[in-house]
């Protein structure tokens, strides 16, 4: 236990769909469907997918900020799922979230400064003089100048906005970071500005960071272990280097062949997806990933996978034996 | 954009023009302070000439109000009698707040009487030198000119007088109104939208159920029971009137609720009502603003119309609206209408005017 910061068990969010003046439930969106993964202390795991596949609502609901329909999250030891909120302060000191868009994530009518005291204030790390003295430092952590304090968010450049984004994650001193898209908003420069920034944190004080992008080659870059998500579910769970090298699953191999390669005379394969994402409100049959899989065989439709493989290295796919489920083998 | 306008905007954000030969540290120097929303709202406000006057011609309209008794008053500023020196504007509210007391044989003195006799060694009246409520029969229904600068009413009281004083009333009630609604519908609305849910189902019901009252019967049917008090209209116009405001900061909390930055604040773990206080409502208040200054317009122009049918404040009160009711029984006297009714419309075009001013520096889409 001593090693895993994180575990997620089975964690589950489903969004009723309601229609009618009585708004009776018809159904359901299952964003997150029926997650597990570990962190160990001090790596990064990305987490990777397509728009609207559910990594956002993972990394919210391991915080809280949406409450899960089922699973457990235990941060370093302890079940903080039915943690009650007045509880649950003491974790959110040490879990924090870094957002994608820094232009919505900072209230436009307070300073950076009075932002960041008032967290400071509240989670009782620093007041008065104190405060903002530790402002000055977490703005020169993050690479902006002790002025800076005293502008609003409107005065900064999305690159600048980010970097508070993640001094407003650094200030209550947490264990894990969950960064959500971080850089999508940014432009490409910026972007590897931030994650240089990211990384440098992580040395400096140990963080551990649940990474969510689309942006596979940003993944490659800074995570230890990745993990690829699909319609609510994880697909494949491996270490980066392995992933890159040999991804299992055709729809990692699909997204790998979708990172624009930097040599003009390598010709690159690209594995073009048909269709559009099924709906998470009407998922399919079997694997939720034949109608799109450019391998699918007989059993696809029929047979569900399971998250299996050897080692560290796991897939959901029928391709490999031991993701046939266990009961309907011997069936 | 012109010359002079590029120039200010800079000076506004703090973006040094290019090559003006400031050395780095007077640059850094220069960008010390932030420029917060509300000083770039205050600088779009500037821009539109109409609402800058109507807010200098409310702020005129406070200053009446604020020093009524020294303007007009059927006592002077300053008399000396058998040789001792009074102050007897200032003295009346040194009396009324209980702070220094009138000798028993001035309290009731005729101070008029005193000045044509020639008892007064020495006085100064006040600009205009009759009180709104001073009868003077042998003077009723003078035309404008003459002692009386805007005429007197079929009782004899001088209209000028009147319409200073009276903007007291419309005034207070304006704000006092307007306020309460203010007040009601940040409350009502800012919880019904944050929490969402039944809490939201409950709260706009019960705002539609308002909505239904027609306030001017409601206010009639008050003043009926209880009795005509400026009080009891002020109540009852900003009861009945915060609807709107309500509904409006419930649509701007629901947008603001969703931004990152309220999500940021709960995965800090800070408390709701520090979440709604900080956060949400500054960022929701400002079209309902905008909404309060039309309010403050509608009040008065709803007292106006309550005290014109004889139904708003005691009938010992001067109000705009009550002067505006003398007209009717003396169609002759055609300044008791005009005058009255101008000071209604400047106040309620000047606040709209300036609601307007301020919707449009709220509007970022109008910014350039």
């Amino acid at each position: 236990m001593s090693d895993i910061l994180l575990e997620v068990n089975g964690l589950k969010k489903y969004f009723p769909i309601k229609t009618g003046i009585f708004s009776k439930t018809i159904g359901h969106v299952k964003a997150v469907d029926d997650v597990s993964f570990k962190i160990k202390k001090g790596e990064t795991l990305g987490l990777v997918g397509e728009s609207g596949c559910g990594k956002t609502t993972v990394g919210r609901s391991i915080l809280r900020l949406i409450e899960p329909t089922g699973g457990e999250v235990i941060f370093d030891g302890k079940n903080i799922t039915n943690m009650p909120q007045k509880e649950l302060k003491e974790y959110r000191k040490q879990m924090q979230i870094i957002f994608q868009d820094p232009y919505s994530s900072l209230n436009p009518r307070i300073t950076v400064g009075g932002m960041l005291t008032e967290i400071l204030k509240f989670h009782e790390i620093a007041e008065g003089e104190a405060a903002e003295k530790r402002v000055e430092d977490l703005l020169e952590k993050v690479g902006l100048r002790k002025i800076h304090a005293r502008r609003y968010p409107h005065e900064f450049s999305g690159g600048q906005r980010q970097r508070i984004g993640v001094a407003r994650a650094l200030s209550v001193e947490p264990k894990f970071i969950v960064c959500d898209e971080p850089v999508s908003a940014l432009d490409v420069s910026i972007q590897s500005q931030i994650i240089n920034l990211l990384q440098d944190l992580q040395k400096e004080f140990g963080i551990t960071y649940l990474f969510i992008s689309h942006d596979l080659s940003v993944v490659e870059h800074i995570s230890n272990r990745v993990c690829v998500m699909y319609l609510g579910q994880l697909v494949e769970i491996a270490d980066r280097d392995e992933l890159y090298a040999d991804s299992r699953h055709p729809y990692t191999q699909a997204l790998l062949s979708a990172v624009p390669v930097p040599d003009p005379n390598k010709k690159s394969k690209r594995i073009i997806l048909t269709g559009d994402v099924p709906s998470p409100a009407k998922v399919p049959s079997g694997c939720y990933f034949h109608p799109r899989c450019p391998k699918v065989f007989a059993d696809c439709s029929t047979i569900r996978p399971e998250l299996a493989g050897k080692g560290d290295h796991v897939q959901r796919c029928l391709l490999y034996p031991e993701s046939y489920p266990k009961k309907s083998a011997a069936a | 954009m012109e010359e002079k306008d590029i120039q200010a905007k800079q000076k506004l954000m703090n973006v040094p023009e290019s090559g003006n030969g400031l050395t780095k540290s007077q640059l850094e120097s220069q960008q010390q302070v932030g420029v917060s929303y509300w000083s770039l709202v205050k600088h779009q406000f500037k821009k539109n000439k109409l609402a800058v006057i109507s807010l200098y011609i409310v702020i005129t309209l406070v200053f009446l109000a604020v020093v009524a008794d020294f303007l007009a008053s059927s006592k002077p500023l300053y008399a000396v009698y058998n040789g001792t020196t009074y102050f007897p504007v200032v003295k009346d509210y040194l009396n009324d707040f209980g702070i220094s007391k009138w000798e028993p044989d001035m309290i009731n003195a005729n101070w008029k009487q005193l000045d044509n006799e020639n008892k007064l060694e020495s006085v100064i009246w006040t600009p205009v030198p009759y009180g709104p409520r001073e009868i003077d029969l042998s003077n009723s229904l003078n035309p404008p000119g003459g002692d009386h600068y805007l005429g007197t009413d079929p009782i004899g009281r001088d209209l000028l007088a009147g319409l200073i004083h009276g903007s007291r009333v419309s005034l207070a009630v304006g704000f006092v109104a307007a306020g309460i609604a203010l007040l009601i519908g940040i409350v009502l609305g800012s919880i019904a939208g944050f929490y969402g849910g039944t809490v939201d189902i409950i709260i706009m019901r019960f705002v539609e159920i308002m909505m239904t009252l027609p306030t001017f019967f409601l206010i009639i049917t008050i003043v009926a029971i209880y009795g005509s008090s400026i009080w009891y209209i002020m109540m009852a116009i900003g009861l009945t009137s915060w609807t709107g405001d309500a509904k409006l900061i419930r649509g701007e909390v629901l947008k603001v609720r969703n931004m990152e930055y309220i999500t940021a604040a709960n995965s800090i773990g800070l408390p709701n009502s520090q979440i709604i206080f900080r956060h949400v409502i500054p960022n929701a208040i400002a079209p309902v603003l905008v909404s309060g200054a039309f309010a403050i317009a509608g009040a008065i122009l709803t007292e106006a119309a309550l005290s014109f049918l004889g139904f708003g404040v005691a009938a010992t009160t001067v109000t705009w609206g009550s002067l505006l009711n003398e007209a009717r029984s003396a169609s002759n006297a055609w300044w008791l209408a005009i005058f009255p009714g101008m000071m209604i419309f400047i106040a309620v075009v000047t606040y709209n005017l300036i609601g307007e001013g301020l919707r449009d520096a709220l509007d970022p889409r109008l910014r350039d």
